[in-house]
């Protein structure tokens, strides 16, 4: 089997989170993910705040409904312009209600992605200043994004069925 | 070179005040511009030199609602732009017409999903429906001669209040 080495530069920083926060490493294609515990977070991020992650670059959800604990992972990925480095950091969050604790304060740029990820798959953020939808309608009721939602189709129009079909469809009044 | 010579000299030309009305209405629409996604370009070329919508009388397109008659809705409505259309409509003064231009704006076209409406008669009442995706400009066209006929043959007494 051939092992990629990991970046040398970032061997350093991943073997004193994994040992600090109790995170699994995996590797892929030369990306280094760390899943950590969701009671983790804050203080992984201001460790690599400090160790110069300065840019939140992607924060993102992941749906793997019908598989109940873990539900979701939350998906942090963090750059380092300065030291040219890339570390993605994972979080596993149950299916029941789903709520992690913010790190708007840490990088300010997660305030609207976390706002996002409440829209689109119906994770809380503790602590957020302003948790509010940010994509649909402020009266949308659902999370668009989860693997349940229903997909909101029409029926298809036949000739043999498009009178039937056109008695129940809504039409706007003048 | 007036309009005296092509009326022989009679000096007087007669009309009922319908055809009067319905001539004038169809040679001075004006489109409310309402490009929405990749109809809109279509609707830009349709009224650009190669195609040249003003032969029909349409020259202008309004940015106002209030300006405009004729609302040409190119491209997929989603649920949230879907108050917007209807409050442009609203705000737009009578009479008005609506020509649905694509398979987006008519029946959701590809986008069957919970982000875009499903025709945009869930809306606003469409008097045309032009199909496409998107549709040439010749179709556009096509469909808006398809709106004149019907104003053309538009009676007073049936016109909505």
């Amino acid at each position: 089997m051939v092992k990629v080495l990991m970046n040398e530069r970032l061997q350093p920083i991943v073997d004193q989170l994994g040992k600090e926060l109790g995170a699994a490493v995996s590797e892929y294609r030369g990306d280094t993910t760390l899943t950590i515990p969701a009671e983790n977070i804050v203080k992984a991020c201001q460790q690599l705040h400090e160790l110069g992650f300065e840019l939140l670059s992607a924060l993102t959800a992941v749906d793997y409904w019908p598989q109940e604990d873990p539900r979701f992972h939350v998906v942090y990925q963090f750059s380092s312009v300065a030291k040219n480095l890339v570390l993605t950091l994972r979080v596993p969050v149950p299916g029941i209600n789903p709520s992690l604790p913010t790190i708007s304060h840490i990088y300010r740029n997660a305030n609207w992605r976390e706002r996002e990820i409440w829209d689109m798959f119906g994770i809380k953020f503790t602590g957020h200043p302003d948790l509010r939808r940010i994509l649909m309608p402020a009266d949308w009721e659902g999370h668009p994004l989860r693997k349940d939602y229903p997909l909101g189709y029409e029926e298809p129009q036949f000739s043999f069925n498009i009178h039937e079909i056109d008695l129940r469809k809504p039409y706007a009044k003048e | 070179m007036g309009v005296e010579q092509k009326l022989g000299n009679m000096g007087v030309a007669t009309t009922t005040l319908e055809q009067a009305v319905a001539w004038s209405r169809t040679n001075a629409m004006w489109p409310m511009l309402f490009g929405l996604a990749c109809c809109a370009i279509e609707m830009m070329s349709a009224q650009a030199s190669h195609y040249d919508m003003s032969r029909f009388g349409m020259e202008l397109m309004r940015a106002s609602p209030r300006q405009s008659d004729l609302m040409i809705v190119a491209g997929r409505v989603t649920r949230k732009m879907a108050p917007v259309l209807r409050r442009l409509y609203d705000q737009m003064p009578e009479p008005k017409w609506v020509v649905s231009m694509g398979d987006c704006a008519s029946c959701g076209g590809v986008f069957n999903n919970y982000a875009v409406v499903q025709g945009v008669d869930e809306v606003v009442p469409v008097d045309v429906y032009v199909a496409g995706c998107p549709p040439r400009p010749e179709a556009l066209i096509h469909g808006i001669l398809t709106l004149y006929e019907k104003v053309r043959a538009m009676k007073f007494a049936e016109e909505k209040k």
